[in-house]
């Protein structure tokens, strides 16, 4: 690829921009460019990636989820209860872990069955199974704060892969997390570029009729999509309850809004058909880096959401601007092409 | 003596009803491999159900479809692809966020029920299939960055990949110009030479004339006539698509000296798109401006409009000099132009034929207290669907219910209500049929005489040489010729253009 195209990739704009903003904080508190900080940005950052992970799927398929969030601790929140309640191995991970993804699983395919059978909007759909599955969830599981939750996901919290501490400063500590995420992300990755079903998901984003024509079918591409979304939502709400150490069944809601403009500023166009796993791991860790550290430049805490909204916008203003510009080239490109015949 | 093995396709006494209302009946087609066969028809003659039982879409109600050694009662779009059944629309089908190479070879991956790609081996596939039909394009391009006349071939590239035996061609030249057209058709005629059974859908006659071998013509869901290509004349193809004598003679209107000027353009300028461009137009004159697609025509009647940036140059309408690079300012001073694509610019597809109609300057229809009289509205709806022949029962049915024809003449009658003093129009017959193409040139004769200016933007000649007073080519962006009434003829022009 050519030098030009690579400086005009949404990717290389996130890189700059993550750097542009590290170099910043760092001027203003020195303690920034330390270990520590790094990897609490990578603590910071897996649920939010495996959520994001799910929702580019989603856009780039032309859809969008918003019930994720609620799928996450829906299936985080049960998984506890449904050890507790029948007495299963405290002390394993993979029990919870696999209970979660499966419950995950099922209430994507809920979704599923609104948008591929019934052909409900997605976002119509996604916010009504929302306030479906938070109702069940409150009345049927539970609605209490559980803060003894069973042992194996609570040591959990604290395997550290690594543990540096440096002549000066904090200790650091980098979470095992790091591995299975980043086998996840490569895997989804592959996933998209390298299947059937993944090349499905972008020709369903770039056009349904002609993805049709084609012979792909669109339901049977949507339940796939949205129930892999819920596979991972599911994952991303186990993961956090074991990291927070406690399951609050009124946790995550809200957290819609840092994934989806994390995808959003990873360049996955809100019309679908375009977006890369790269940009969406580069734009959640700059969500990261500024809900974590905005703090350090002195700006207070409750100006995150407006920080991260504002660059959602602006993600998008961006798009747009790309687009029509685009369309402008193309213009000059035909003129062109005619001048030379 | 030698035979050459050919196979047939086609159908065989297709009926077809939807609902109480027949869209063929007892209809039968033959194509032989190896030759290209014209399927030419109006709109609603039954050309789209043809092809779409053909294809495997619709189940016909009774007949056979014939595909060489096999004979069906109805197909599945899936049988009707593996045996080799292509259709190519309009809109291609293609995915504009895809590359070329994913576009053409995703599906032989799905024919083959393939679970996993690989990138090396979609380009081979691409490469290979566009190198059979001789054609070269970035196949790592993405679609949406390619020219229309490439999708066209891509298109092509993608059903011969998938080893077609008969391929549809729907309206394959709408949009694209005279030198696109020729490769297409070099294209065409190295897909059937391979012994494809190649059906061109088209009612543009001088192009089926210069491709096809055999022709079949459909009206009102009967094969009115069939037979070989050249014992057709042009008159008699056009006779039996619209059962009543269409001429294409000359209709323009005399021209009325006038030293008024309705428009005076000088030196318009937008580097590299045009640049010196100058004419004016006097009261009831029709201009012509033709080029192939990218040399500046489109962008010159949209700068006009104030659509397209200008950088230099000047306007005057009526003697006075308008503010360029504002369609607001270009509208007021009382120019009106209608775009190429009516379908994406031009309509609001799914409101009500009336709202369409009256949407260009709803200020005039406004009650006292600011509200729209609607019958006001109702007045005007119905006399302009008098007046353009607009072919609806209610004028409340959604635009998309009207054929090509139909909705084009809304987008005229949206604008010609505002009464312009300068209507300029960009491919005012794109994708409409004969009969109705004739009524919109009347129409502008029609308008002419009372006065009103014409520029008609198109590429096709006939068109330009029946209606207009006076045509100016564009190549590269520069008027490269002139043509007076006295100098107007076919030929010429063509070989301007080329």
């Amino acid at each position: 690829m050519d030098l030009k195209k690579l400086l005009l990739r949404n990717e290389t704009a996130l890189i700059v921009a993550i750097v542009i903003l590290s170099v910043i904080i760092g001027m203003k508190s020195p303690e920034f460019f330390t270990l520590s900080t790094l990897f609490d940005i990578f603590r910071s950052s897996f649920v939010q990636l495996l959520f994001a992970l799910g929702v580019l799927v989603v856009i780039v398929s032309g859809g969008i989820d918003v019930s994720f969030p609620i799928v996450g601790i829906f299936s985080g929140y049960s998984a506890v209860v449904i050890m507790q309640r029948f007495n299963l191995d405290t002390n394993s991970l993979a029990i919870p872990i696999a209970l979660a993804i499966v419950i995950g699983i099922a209430l994507g395919a809920v979704n599923s069955i609104a948008i591929a059978s019934f052909g409900i909007p997605t976002l119509i759909a996604t916010l009504g199974t929302t306030g479906i599955f938070r109702g069940l969830m409150l009345t049927f599981i539970g609605s209490s704060f559980i803060s003894d939750i069973p042992a194996g996901l609570d040591k959990f919290a604290t395997a550290d892969l690594l543990k540096i501490t440096p002549a000066h400063g904090t200790l650091a500590r980098l979470h095992v997390l790091i591995i299975p995420i980043t086998i996840i992300t490569i895997l989804v990755s592959l996933l998209l570029s390298r299947t059937m079903f993944g090349r499905s998901v972008y020709a369903l984003g770039g056009g349904v009729e002609a993805t049709r024509r084609l012979g792909i079918s669109i339901k049977r591409t949507q339940a796939k999509v949205y129930m892999l979304v819920g596979g991972l939502s599911g994952l991303a709400g186990i993961l956090y309850v074991s990291l927070q150490r406690k399951a609050n069944p009124y946790d995550l809601a809200g957290s819609e809004l840092d994934v989806i403009a994390a995808v959003v500023l990873g360049g996955a166009s809100i019309l679908g058909g375009y977006g890369t796993v790269f940009g969406t791991v580069l734009g959640v860790l700059l969500i990261s880096l500024i809900k974590g550290n905005l703090i350090l430049l002195g700006i207070s805490g409750s100006w995150q959401r407006a920080a991260v909204g504002a660059l959602l916008l602006i993600a998008i203003t961006a798009q747009a601007i790309g687009e029509s510009r685009k369309a402008k080239n193309r213009r000059v490109v035909t003129n062109d092409e005619a001048a030379e015949k | 003596m030698s035979t050459v093995l050919t196979s047939e396709y086609g159908v065989e006494n297709i009926v077809k009803s939807f609902g109480g209302a027949k869209a063929l009946s007892g209809v039968s087609l033959s194509v032989q491999s190896g030759e290209v066969h014209c399927i030419a028809g109006e709109n609603g003659s039954g050309k789209s159900t043809l092809i779409k039982i053909m294809s495997g879409v619709h189940a016909p109600d009774s007949g056979l479809i014939r595909l060489g050694e096999r004979t069906f009662t109805e197909l599945s779009p899936r049988e009707a692809v593996q045996e080799g059944v292509q259709v190519i629309f309009q809109d291609f089908s293609l995915l504009p966020n895809l590359t070329v190479a994913e576009n053409i070879a995703l599906p032989t991956y799905i024919l083959r029920k393939s679970r996993f790609l690989s990138k090396a081996e979609t380009k081979d596939i691409a490469a290979k299939a566009l190198e059979l039909i001789g054609v070269d394009i970035d196949i790592n391009a993405p679609v949406a960055e390619i020219s229309i006349a490439s999708k066209q071939l891509i298109a092509i590239a993608r059903a011969t990949n998938l080893g077609v035996k008969m391929l549809f061609m729907d309206e394959p030249t709408t949009a694209l110009t005279r030198k696109e057209i020729k490769r297409l058709f070099e294209v065409v005629e190295q897909v059937r030479s391979r012994g494809v059974a190649t059906v061109f859908v088209s009612h543009k006659i001088d192009e089926i004339q210069e491709i096809c071998n055999t022709i079949t013509v459909l009206r009102n869901g009967e094969v009115v006539a069939d037979g070989l290509m050249k014992d057709f004349k042009r008159d008699a193809i056009s006779n039996a698509m619209t059962g009543i004598n269409v001429s294409e003679t000359r209709i323009a209107p005399e021209l009325k000296k006038s030293e008024k000027k309705v428009i005076d353009v000088k030196n318009l300028t937008t580097k590299p798109t045009f640049s010196d461009i100058s004419f004016s137009i006097a009261p009831g004159e029709i201009l012509g401006v033709t080029g192939l697609l990218g040399s500046g025509r489109t962008e010159l009647a949209e700068a006009i409009f104030g659509q397209y940036p200008v950088n230099s140059g000047e306007i005057h309408v009526d003697g006075k000099k308008i503010q360029l690079n504002s369609s607001s300012q270009a509208l007021k001073a009382g120019i009106g132009y209608v775009p190429p694509d009516r379908l994406t610019q031009g309509l609001f597809l799914d409101q009500s034929i009336l709202r369409n109609l009256v949407a260009v300057d709803v200020d005039q229809y406004k009650s006292s207290g600011g509200r729209l009289s609607k019958k006001r509205l109702a007045e005007v709806g119905d006399r302009w669907i008098k007046d353009l022949r607009i072919k609806t029962k209610n004028p409340l049915n959604p635009v998309s219910s009207l054929s090509g024809g139909n909705q084009q003449r809304v987008v005229l009658a949206k604008w010609l209500a505002m009464n312009p003093h300068l209507m300029i129009l960009n491919g005012p017959t794109v994708g409409v049929d004969i009969g109705s193409k004739r009524e919109i040139l009347e129409i502008i004769r029609d308008r002419a005489q009372e006065g009103m200016a014409f520029i008609v933007v198109s590429d096709d000649i006939p068109e330009l040489i029946q209606i207009c007073h006076r045509v100016i080519v564009i190549k590269n962006g520069h008027i490269s010729k002139e043509f007076s009434e006295a100098e107007l003829n076919e030929e010429v022009l063509y070989k301007e253009l080329s």
